[in-house]
């Protein structure tokens, strides 16, 4: 039915524009409601929410008493709902979709379901029903080798979740516990030495809950809780997920050296906590053999170890990598991100000689104004041009490559003299024999008197 | 708060590579030389004047992109960048580096508050045996790189092999425990069709070499197809030619009809 359709039919209608987004962001916040029956809650989406309720049920009362509770938490919140309980989510799904529970014989409504229950998309929903198939039951009497010959695997594997013969665990949204480690002192402590020990300890405990978990850490966090009620806080962050307890005290002494004002334990401290703050997974690697030509893997390491020990130093913005970007607007081809962030080398495109490099080895940004620029028009090269009250004198120049402006980022770019100034650029050599990347920014037909920059030096 | 003593690490069992060296395919220079360009140890790129910044930035990094070719793939060279050399000369360009025959994607370049702090990241990543080389680029007299900082990174260059390439812009020549000392600047290249530019053309001059000769200049043409240095003949320098009617010629410098003098520049008169 077209929305024209149904505003002729009951012309109070009220049309809002489906916003999917706010709808998955409802659907996630209906879910968590639903961690108080069992901690493994999931959503599915579009409008369905699948509970394990195995061992917890009669807490609630029974299935019955929990599909009512269900009920009334949904309907306060002015939700209709319908529920279903059965073997697997899928059957509960099917059952709260196309039947009415609670049905006497769970196995006997789900065989007389409708095969649109399969949830097998169109094309083989309607290939089942011209099959002659109308039910479930009528679909898991046949052959499933027929099955998975017409419909494919997933037709025979949601036949199966759907009948209880297979089942699959739901995936929760509770979240893991973080892990945090905490250790309180019987007494107040000043000591350096105590507190460098306590946080050894403490990063040796959260290794091997790391290495239980198979994940290494990316960010950790440190709370020095003072006796006043004072509490300094620390963070690291590495490059690499790590559960090197010995390189991530280094990090944190290093953090502490950074520190403008040091850290001052005043009457001592009552706790310390450590978090892992941010984790990733980590296969245990195999450490080298002591002797072995294992170079390049110890490298790696050396290297990134130096990228965090300088990042935790000096700030993430002071190490970084190169990164390429697709843009032809020559100080925006490339990003410079931060190393830490990106722990492996960015590829560039390989380098396929042709010529002398065509780009500079360093870039201006923003370009630097030229004076006294002696150029043919309409789009010669200029003959001199005066560069940090410098005259210099063209011998060789290659050019114009022209670059136009990204007219389709500007409002109205697309319109004639809307698009912003087209960059004629020149390779030029001066007779001293250096080498500049010159650009006159616009075209003479698009601005009068156009100016000229110096944007790079070549090598 | 000191938690843990300073780790350095220990020295690698294969530490000849302090002894090694970096042939640049010159056969003349590598003579110099003895063999070419000593790894593990410190050397000293000046720009001949001020515009030569990154001429002599374009030399150092094509011997830093030789250094980091090795056996087993490339590895990771260190750009510190101080912030007075970043105004001179720009910011590095990934596509140009590439170019030009380096290797952006192994390139990790740092950038300091101030220059205790970058020389002591200098100083780290020096200490760092996965590395080929360090460039420490810097522009105009540092009186913190003196004597006593450098003699610190050669021992550091010396324990982990990685060598220390210090590019100095606007600066004058002052004591240290480089092993080589040059002056690089840009040289006019050979034309190519249509008064184009031709590949980067380098004169560079040894000016001081431990135990070896100095004082001996080239003019290196980069030959991007092989990847190395090609020495050319150093043409000579027609001034007038190339002005012709356009403008006066200008007063030459002492040294003109090498290429590498001093061009008086003229009074702007704005």
């Amino acid at each position: 039915m077209t929305l024209a359709d149904a505003r002729a039919r009951c012309p109070q209608l009220i049309a809002h524009e489906h916003d999917e987004p706010a709808d998955r962001h409802w659907l996630e916040r209906l879910t968590r409601a639903y961690f108080r029956f069992s901690p493994a809650v999931t959503q599915l989406p579009p409008d369905g929410i699948a509970i394990d309720i195995t061992g917890g049920g009669h807490l609630f009362g029974g299935e019955q008493g929990l599909a009512d509770l269900a009920q009334d938490q949904m309907a306060a919140r002015g939700m209709t709902v319908r529920v279903a309980c059965a073997n697997t989510p899928e059957g509960a799904q099917a059952l709260a979709r196309y039947a009415h529970w609670p049905a006497p014989d769970e196995r006997g409504a789900i065989q007389a379901l409708p095969v649109v229950a399969l949830n097998l998309g169109e094309e083989a929903t309607r290939g089942l029903q011209r099959a002659g198939l109308k039910t479930v039951g009528a679909v898991a009497a046949r052959p499933m080798a027929t099955i998975a010959a017409r419909f494919g695997i997933e037709a025979v594997r949601a036949i199966e979740r759907l009948t209880g013969d297979e089942s699959a665990p739901i995936a929760s949204l509770m979240p893991r516990q973080a892990l945090r480690f905490e250790r309180r002192f019987a007494e107040p402590v000043a000591h350096r030495e105590s507190v460098a020990v306590t946080l050894a300890e403490l990063l040796h405990e959260a290794a091997s809950s790391l290495e239980e978990r198979r994940l290494g850490g990316r960010r950790f966090g440190i709370e020095l809780h003072r006796s006043d009620g004072a509490v300094h806080r620390l963070e690291i962050a590495t490059s690499a997920p790590t559960r090197d307890s010995a390189l991530v005290l280094r990090l944190f002494a290093e953090r502490i050296g950074a520190l403008a004002d040091p850290l001052d334990p005043g009457f001592g401290y009552d706790s310390m906590v450590l978090t892992v703050l941010r984790a990733e997974p980590l296969d245990p690697v195999q450490t080298s053999i002591p002797g072995a030509t294992d170079g390049m893997i110890d490298d790696a390491r050396a290297l990134a170890e130096l990228v965090d020990r300088l990042s935790t130093r000096l700030g993430p913005d002071a190490v970084r990598r190169l990164v390429p970007r697709d843009s032809h607007i020559p100080e925006q081809a490339q990003f410079a991100l931060p190393a830490i962030e990106r722990g492996a080398p960015a590829p560039w495109p390989a380098d396929t000689p042709d010529g002398p490099p065509s780009r500079p080895l360093f870039l201006f940004d923003p370009p630097q104004g030229l004076h006294d620029v002696m150029s043919e028009v309409p789009d010669g090269p200029p003959r001199r041009f005066t560069w940090r009250r410098k005259l210099h004198h063209v011998r060789l120049y290659e050019g114009p490559e022209r670059i136009a402006g990204e007219w389709w980022r500007r409002k109205g770019g697309e319109l004639a003299g809307q698009g912003g100034l087209t960059r004629d650029y020149y390779r030029v050599e001066d007779v001293r024999g250096r080498r500049y990347w010159i650009f006159r920014h616009g075209l003479y037909e698009e601005t009068d008197g156009p100016r000229w920059y110096v944007h790079g030096l070549f090598a | 708060m000191q938690l843990v003593p300073f780790l350095s690490p220990a020295p690698r069992a294969g530490s000849t590579a302090a002894s090694a060296r970096h042939a640049l395919g010159v056969a003349s220079l590598d003579d110099a030389l003895a063999g070419g360009l000593a790894c593990g140890r410190l050397h000293e790129i000046y720009g001949a004047q001020l515009e030569d910044a990154a001429g002599a930035a374009g030399f150092t990094t094509l011997l830093a992109a030789g250094l980091a070719m090795s056996a087993q793939g490339p590895r990771a060279v260190v750009w510190l960048q101080e912030k007075r050399a970043v105004q001179a000369c720009g910011s590095l360009q990934g596509q140009g580096l590439s170019e030009l025959g380096g290797l952006p994607h192994n390139l990790l370049f740092v950038r300091a508050q101030n220059t205790k702090a970058l020389l002591q990241a200098c100083l780290d990543a020096v200490r760092c045996p996965g590395l080929a080389a360090v460039i420490l680029q810097t522009h105009g007299s540092l009186p913190e790189l003196d004597l006593t900082a450098s003699r610190r990174l050669l021992l550091a260059a010396e324990r982990s092999g990685v060598t220390v390439l210090m590019l100095r812009g606007g600066a004058e020549p002052v004591p240290s425990a480089a092993e080589t000392r040059w002056l690089a600047a840009s040289a006019p290249s050979r034309a190519l069709a249509a008064n184009a530019p031709g590949a980067p053309a380098f004169d560079i001059e040894l000016l001081r070499q431990r135990a070896g000769p100095s004082g001996l200049r080239w003019r290196l043409e980069w030959d991007r197809d092989r990847r190395s240095f090609r020495e050319t003949e150093i043409l000579p320098f027609r001034e007038a030619e190339i002005f012709g009617a356009v403008v006066p010629v200008p007063v030459r410098g002492p040294a003109a009809d090498s290429g590498a003098g001093a061009l008086r520049p003229i009074p702007h008169a704005a």
